[in-house]
This record gives C-alpha cells, structure tokens and sequence, in this order.
C-alpha cells in the first residue's frame, strides 16, 4: 500500500474578482495523493491551474478551500521544510557564479563551510557543472542554468521536489537528456517528485504516474500508472509501451485541450486500443 | 589598447591640434579662445600654486553632499513608492514633468529659506540629482524578475534578507545607472549654482576670471572641471561595465 507524503483534499483556487476582471476559478477541487518516493507528473490543456497546482502544494499560494498535507502536517500559506521548486523560467541569481548560485540555500542556513563545500561539489558534479563553477549564468546556456537551479535545489536535500515545466524552453534532445538526470537525481535521493509538464512523451517516460487535468477550472480527471520500473531512463522513447501511455494521455487531453480552446472534439477516426 | 580606443584619441589629438593651429595663426582672437596648450599650462600652475586649492575642495564638498543625500533620499524615496502604488500613481505626474521645471529659477527662494552659505547650493545639486536616483530605484525594483522572489520564499527568506540579498543585487545595475547620473546632475546643479550663488568655488571662480575678461584664466578653470567630471564619470563607468559584463549585459 501507498505511503502517503503529500496530499490535496478538495482544494480550489478561485482569484477574486478585481475592478478590471471578474473572478476566475482556476483550480478544482484536486484530491491527489504522492506517495513516498513517487515520481508524479501532472499534464493539461493550457491554462488549466497545473502552475496554481504545484504552487498551492508548494504553499507559494494559498488555496481558496480544501487542505494540503506535507508529513502529515498542514501547509499553510508558507513553504516547509523539505520542500524544493524548480521553475520554468531562469531563477539563477545574475550576480553569483556557479558555485555560489548553488551554496546560496546552504549558506543561508548556517550550515558548516566543510559541510557546504562537500553538498555543493557533490552537486556540481552530479549535475556535470565542474567545469562552469566560476561561470555565471549570463555566460551559460539555457539548460546549463536549468542545471544550476536544479543543482541549488538539490543540495538542499528535498524530500519533496516540485518541478514547475522546468525543461519548457530546451530543445527536444536537451529535453530528453535533462530528462533522464531528473530520474538519476529521484532515483539517488528517494524524493518525491511531482512534475508539472505540457509534454507528453516527458510525463510517460519520466513518471510512475501521470496525471491528466480538465480545462479550467482544472480537476485530475484520470490517473495513468505507467509501470515503469525505477531504473528507466529515456531510451524508453522505443518501448512499444511508451507508446501507448502516450496514445492514452493524448485522448482524454485532446478533448480538453478543445474544450480549453473553446471547441468541441470530433470523433477519433480509428478507435485506440491500450 | 583597442584599434576603436586608438581611433578615438586620433579623433580628439586632431580636434586639439586644430584648435591650437587656429589660435596660433590668429584665426581665433585670444579674447575669445586661449590655445589649448596655454589652457593646461595656466591649469597647472593654477593647481601647483595652491590659488584654487579652496575654491576646488569647497566645490568637491558640495557635490558629495548633494550627491550623497540625492543617492540616499532617491533610493529611499523610490523604495517607498515601489511599496505604495496609489501614492506612486500620484507622484508619477511629477516625476514624469521634473526635468522641465527650471530648478535654478528657484534661486532666489532658496537663498530666502537656506540664507547664503553652501546650504541653497547643495540644495540645487540635490534637487537635480534626486529624481534620476528615484526614477532608476523604480525600474530597477520593477524590473525584479517575478521568479527570483518565488525562490526567495521557497528559500524561506523574510522581507529583509529577500530585500538585501535578492532585491538589491538584482536591481543593482538600474541603480548603478542612477547613482551614475546623480554624480553627474550633482556637478552639474553645484557648479552652476556656485556661478550664480556663490562667492567661492570652482564655477564662482570660472565667473570671476570672465567678468575680469582674465580668458586664459577662465579657460584653464573649465578645463580643470571638464576633467574632474570625465575622471569621476570614467570611474564609474569602468565599475559598471565590469559588473555588466559579469552579466553579459555588455
């Protein structure tokens, strides 16, 4: 049976109507379960609240109504201990080099120089920075500082990692690649992972299971256990099985994504079989 | 040095020794330009002389302390207008028709309410200076990515560490630049307040020198300023350009 870390129960995320626009209900209500050590991806149409989603579960944001649980303690409005986020835009401080962007959170809790110093070679390495620690971002590709944020995430040894799109502007091969150091990183620390991501073939690959999101206000409204086993990285892509999930993410998204679009679907020409 | 760094000393060299060539031949009268060449050599024995000495540390005084309470109060000021929006919607009027508004014409005003000293004339520096300072710590603080402070909370950091260690180093280039034209507003509202305020200082003693028709004098003091502002703004200039291409915004 599933050890629960993290859960939602009925949470909504309604935005108050301001003088220029009228309330908007973004998210809801979610009930989600993660279990311990899960690696979770969730997908949806465009604008359906996966961004509110992971940062309600993160306590970036506060929900409109239902309850979140982070170690069977309550989040509210502040984010815990044990929780780190990687965003899909660059959050690499400008002003600090390699090394320094990814010893900020340590140095920041006090931690001894010795002990910092190891967290953050460990990191540099395992994330193939070595060679870029005097670098600073501005002189670094995209997915070099994506590296870097999810090195500076990761020295902080989350037990609770949430990845907002965090490959969104990489090419598809860096993708794939960046892809498969996520699930060496979730392999080697046993934290939990969820993942919010408009790709697909990324959320079928990388996942345990894959969430699939209504158009907004958005619900989960299917669940695919991909089967996986933990140690699977992107050659995966071949797999007949890979394949599938895909097909079946893309059927429930499809009519969605219309629905997101204000369209309605058409009748697929062939039925599927999974 | 650079191929564009040795084209642009040509471009000045040619510019000075042309000027030379024309006061020289008698193109230019003497009551009106002095040659170059007697320019920096009546700025050197002004300078070696000790005779300007005073007039150019009252000067350097007075800029650093308009420069100093511009930088400090259009930080604080443009802080606290980042944090009030509605009274930023109401300041933004002001801040935006500023620089038409004539501060030297308030001359008078300032002399009633700050008497004669040096008090009206750093006042006129401040004044000039101050809403540069402002403008910049609005945009630099505007221009904060959204991003960068999510991280700050995931990094569970209060308000005052987001503020010095997130905030402030990522607006540091916007307020660099304001900083940068506040020590130019400053020489420019203290120099020209001392010609029309002041009984010393360096733009008294260019004013002095041309109500005495003293040409050679008047030059050898413009030229001493023009340079005391271009070292300063070189400074600068050398600092921002090494922290922008930390940044590769350079």
């Amino acid at each position: 049976m599933m050890r629960i870390h993290a859960e939602l129960q009925g949470v909504t995320r309604v935005y108050p109507a301001t003088p220029t626009h009228s309330a908007v209900h973004a998210l809801g209500p979610v009930d989600l379960a993660l279990g311990r050590g899960e690696f979770f991806s969730v997908v949806g149409p465009s604008g359906c609240g996966k961004s509110t989603l992971l940062e309600v579960l993160a306590g970036l944001a506060q929900p409109t109504a239902g309850s979140i649980t982070f170690e069977s303690a309550t989040i509210q409005g502040a984010v815990p201990d044990g929780v780190g986020v990687v965003f899909q835009d660059d959050a690499s401080f400008p002003w600090l080099n390699v090394r320094e962007n990814v010893a900020f959170g340590l140095k920041r809790a006090r931690l001894p120089a010795a002990e910092v110093r190891e967290r953050v070679e460990y990191a540099l390495s395992f994330m193939g920075l070595d060679d870029f620690a005097l670098a600073y971002p501005a002189q670094l590709s995209g997915g070099m500082r994506q590296r870097v944020c999810i090195a500076r995430t990761l020295v902080t040894q989350p037990r609770l990692i949430l990845l907002d799109e965090p490959f969104g502007a990489l090419d598809q091969q860096t993708r794939l690649l960046m892809g498969d150091e996520l699930l060496r990183v979730w392999r080697e620390t046993g934290a939990t992972v969820l993942l919010i991501t408009h790709a697909l073939d990324e959320a079928a690959m990388l996942s345990d299971r894959v969430g699939v999101m209504s158009a907004r206000p958005g619900r989960i409204i299917e669940v695919v256990k991909t089967g996986w086993s933990r140690d699977r990285d992107s050659r995966l892509a071949s797999d007949a099985q890979f394949g599938n999930i895909t097909s079946r993410l893309w059927r429930v998204l499809r009519e969605e994504s219309l629905k997101g679009l204000g369209r309605t679907g058409t009748p697929p020409r062939k039925q599927e079989t999974i | 040095m650079s191929r564009v760094t040795w084209v642009r000393l040509a471009v000045v060299a040619g510019a000075l020794a042309a000027l030379e060539a024309a006061c020289r031949s008698g193109l230019i009268s003497p009551h009106t330009l002095v040659p170059p060449s007697v320019m920096l050599a009546t700025a050197a024995k002004l300078l070696q002389s000790g005779e300007i000495t005073a007039d150019l540390l009252r000067t350097l005084r007075n800029v650093l302390a308009a420069f100093v309470t511009a930088v400090a109060g259009g930080f604080f000021i443009g802080v606290v207008l980042h944090a009030a929006p509605p009274l930023r919607r109401v300041a933004y009027p002001f801040l935006a028709s500023y620089y038409a508004i004539p501060v030297f014409a308030l001359y008078p005003a300032l002399i009633v309410v700050f008497g004669m000293g040096d008090l009206p004339i750093i006042v006129i520096g401040f004044l000039f200076a101050v809403v540069a300072m402002i403008i910049n710590t609005l945009d630099g603080l505007d221009r904060i990515p959204r991003v960068l402070l999510k991280t700050a909370r995931v990094m569970r950091m209060g308000p005052v560490a987001t503020a010095l260690r997130i905030k402030l180093p990522s607006a540091a280039p916007h307020l660099f630049t304001g900083t940068k034209l506040a020590v130019a507003y400053s020489f420019i509202g203290v120099i020209a307040a001392e010609f029309i305020l002041s009984g010393a200082g360096l733009g008294y003693a260019i004013s002095y020198a041309y109500n005495n028709f003293n040409t050679a004098r008047m030059y050898a003091l413009m030229l001493l300023v023009i340079t005391l502002v271009i070292a300063v703004n070189l400074a600068f200039y050398t600092w921002e350009q090494r922290l922008l291409r930390r940044r590769n915004l350079r």
